[in-house]
C-alpha cells in the first residue's frame, strides 16, 4: 500500500497531478449545480412576484 | 457615381487618410510608440551592442506587433461613434470591400510608418543592412497580416468596455505565428542564414489573410451593428 | 430550412424539447463516466507496468493526455456550434458553445498544470517551452478572450454570433499555431524528442488511456448538459412552459 503511495519515488508529482485534476473536475460539477440551483430560485422568486403583481392588480 | 469595388476601396481608404490628415499628432502616434517600445529594452537590458545586436530582430518585431495591436482600437471607433458604422451595413456597399479598405487604410498609417520607422532604430541597434533588408521584408509581409487579421478583431470590440485592452488579449494570441517566423527570418539573416522559407510562409500567411480576413471584418460588423 | 429531413432535427433544437432531453439523459450520462472513470484509474494507477525509464511518473500522462485532447475537442465543438449559431441562428447552439468555454478552458488549465508537473522529474524543469505544451498556454489565452469578449457584450445574442465569429478565427489559426510553434521550437531548441507525445505505446498502456478519455468525454457531456439546460431556463424565462416548469416541481426539478 505504501508502495502505492510512493509510485517509485514520485509520488508527490503524481498525486499532485491527479489531486489538481479531481479538484478541477469536482469543482466544475459543484459550480454548475449550483448556478442551476441559484437560477431556479431566482426563477421562482421572479415568478411568485409577478403573481403578485397580477393578483394586486 | 460609379459603385464598383474599386471606388468604393480608394472611398473607405481615403476617408481614413483624409481624416488622419486632419489631426495630424495622432497620425505620427503608432510610430512613437514603436520607437518607445524599441527603446524599453536598452534600458531594461543594458546598452551591451553586442547582445543587443542579437535581440534586435526579436526587439524590433515584438515592438511592431504591439504597435499594431495598440493602434486597431480606433479603425472603427470613429466610424462607431458618428454613426457611419451603421450606414455601412445599411448600405449595398459590400463590408467585404469595406473590411479590406480599412484593413488597408490601417496598414498604411499604422504598419507602413512602423516598417520605415524599423530601419533607422534597426541601425541604432547595430543591425547589418543585409539583415535589415530581411527585417524589412519581414515585417512589410508580417504588418500587412496584422493589419486585416487585426480588423477583424477591432470591429468585433468596436465600442465595448475593456476597449484597447480587450482587443489586445485578443488579437496577440492570433499574432503568434507572424512574429515567430517574422523574427526567425531576421534572425536568420543575422547569422548569414538563408530566410527564403521564413519569408515565403510569412507570405503565405498574407495570403490566407487577404483571402479570409474581410469576410471575417464584414460578418464581425453586420453582428455588431445589429 | 425547410427540407423535410430537418424537420425532425428542428425538434430536437427546439430548447423545450432540448430540456426534457437533457433532464432524462443526465443521470445516464452522468453514471457512463463514472463507470469509465473507475476501470480507468485502477488501470492508470495500478494495474499498468511502471514505464522502463520515466518509472511511476508517467501515469500522469492518465489525465494530462485526456485533458490536452478534451482541451482541443471542446474548441472545435465550440467552433462547430459557433459555425450553426452564425448560419442558422440556432438558440441552442449558441448556448452548447457558451456553456462549453470555461470547461475548455479548466481542461487547457489542467493539461499546462499537469504537463508542468510531468515535467519537472522528466526534464527537471517546471517549464521548457515544449513545442505543445506551449501550443496548449496559447490556447488558453484564446478561451480566456473568448470569455472575455462574451463577458463584455451586454446583448446575449450578440455576444453569442461575436464569439462565434472569434471561435472560427481561432480554430482556422489553430493548426498555424501549432505549426508554427513546433518550428519554433526545434529552431531553438534542436532535435529534442518530446516525451510527453507518447510514441510507441505498449496495449496495457494504452487500454487504461482510452477509458479515461472516454471518462473525460463522457464527465464533458455530463456537465454541458446541466450547463446547457440551466441556460435554457435563463433563455426561455417569460415563456409560459418554463414558468410551468419551474413552479411545478420541488426547486424546479
Amino acid at each position: 500500500m505504501n508502495e502505492f503511495f510512493a509510485m517509485g519515488g514520485y509520488g508527490a508529482y503524481v498525486w499532485s497531478a491527479y489531486g489538481i485534476s479531481a479538484i478541477v473536475m469536482a469543482g466544475n460539477v459543484l459550480l454548475s449545480r449550483r448556478a442551476e440551483r441559484e437560477l431556479l430560485t431566482r426563477l421562482v422568486e421572479r415568478y411568485e412576484g409577478e403573481a403578485e403583481n397580477d393578483a394586486e392588480t | 457615381m460609379r459603385n464598383d469595388s474599386t471606388t468604393i476601396l480608394i472611398t473607405v481608404v481615403a476617408r481614413d487618410l483624409l481624416r488622419t490628415a486632419r489631426s495630424q499628432t495622432e497620425a505620427i502616434y503608432p510610430l512613437v510608440f514603436f520607437a518607445l517600445c524599441v527603446l524599453m529594452f536598452p534600458f531594461a537590458i543594458g546598452p551591451d551592442a553586442g547582445f543587443l545586436e542579437r535581440i534586435a530582430p526579436g526587439i524590433l518585431w515584438v515592438s511592431a506587433l504591439l504597435a499594431a495591436a495598440l493602434s486597431l482600437e480606433n479603425l472603427f471607433r470613429g466610424d462607431y461613434l458618428e454613426g457611419t458604422l451603421e450606414l455601412m451595413v445599411v448600405s449595398d456597399a459590400p463590408l467585404v470591400l469595406i473590411g479590406l479598405g480599412k484593413s488597408f487604410a490601417h496598414w498604411l498609417l499604422s504598419g507602413l510608418p512602423v516598417v520605415m520607422m524599423s530601419v533607422p532604430l534597426g541601425l541604432a541597434l547595430a543591425i547589418d543592412l543585409d539583415t535589415l533588408l530581411t527585417l524589412v521584408s519581414s515585417l512589410l509581409l508580417g504588418t500587412l497580416t496584422m493589419s486585416l487579421v487585426g480588423a477583424a478583431i477591432s470591429a468585433l470590440t468596436v465600442g465595448l468596455r475593456g476597449g484597447g485592452m480587450l482587443l489586445a488579449l485578443l488579437i496577440l494570441p492570433l499574432y503568434i505565428p507572424i512574429l515567430i517566423f517574422g523574427a526567425a527570418a531576421a534572425g536568420n539573416a543575422a547569422r548569414g542564414l538563408p530566410a527564403d522559407a521564413e519569408l515565403y510562409f510569412l507570405a503565405g500567411l498574407m495570403i490566407l489573410a487577404v483571402t479570409l480576413a474581410p469576410w471575417a471584418t464584414a460578418a464581425a460588423i453586420r453582428i455588431r451593428m445589429s | 430550412m425547410n427540407a423535410s429531413i430537418f424537420q425532425p432535427l428542428h425538434k430536437y433544437a427546439s430548447l423545450m424539447h432540448f430540456h426534457r432531453l437533457s433532464k432524462a439523459a443526465s443521470p445516464w450520462v452522468a453514471w457512463c463516466s463514472a463507470a469509465l472513470f473507475v476501470p480507468g484509474l485502477i488501470g492508470g494507477l495500478w494495474l499498468a507496468p511502471a514505464d522502463y525509464q520515466q518509472g511511476d511518473s508517467f501515469r500522469i500522462i492518465y489525465v494530462h493526455v485526456p485533458s490536452a485532447w478534451m482541451s482541443l475537442f471542446i474548441y472545435m465543438t465550440m467552433a462547430g456550434a459557433g459555425a450553426v449559431a452564425l448560419i442558422w441562428k440556432i438558440k441552442l447552439s449558441e448556448i452548447v458553445m457558451r456553456a462549453s468555454a470555461s470547461l475548455g478552458a479548466s481542461f487547457t488549465f489542467l493539461a499546462l498544470v499537469t504537463g508542468s508537473i510531468w515535467g519537472k522529474p522528466m526534464w527537471g524543469a517546471w517549464w521548457v517551452w515544449d513545442a505543445r505544451l506551449t501550443s496548449e498556454l496559447i490556447l488558453l489565452f484564446l478561451y480566456l478572450g473568448f470569455m472575455a469578449l462574451q463577458n463584455a457584450i451586454e446583448d446575449r445574442r450578440v455576444a453569442a454570433r461575436a464569439g462565434a465569429v472569434l471561435v472560427l478565427i481561432g480554430a482556422v489559426n489553430i493548426p498555424i499555431i501549432h505549426y508554427s510553434v513546433e518550428w519554433w521550437n526545434t529552431l531553438h531548441q534542436g532535435p529534442t524528442v518530446s516525451k510527453l507525445g507518447a510514441p510507441s505505446i505498449d496495449i496495457a498502456m494504452l487500454i487504461p488511456l482510452l477509458l479515461m478519455v472516454g471518462a473525460f468525454m463522457t464527465y464533458y457531456a455530463a456537465i454541458l448538459l446541466i450547463r446547457v439546460r440551466a441556460e435554457i431556463l435563463s433563455y426561455d424565462r417569460n415563456t409560459a412552459w418554463v414558468r410551468e416548469l419551474v413552479m411545478a416541481g420541488p426547486n424546479g426539478r
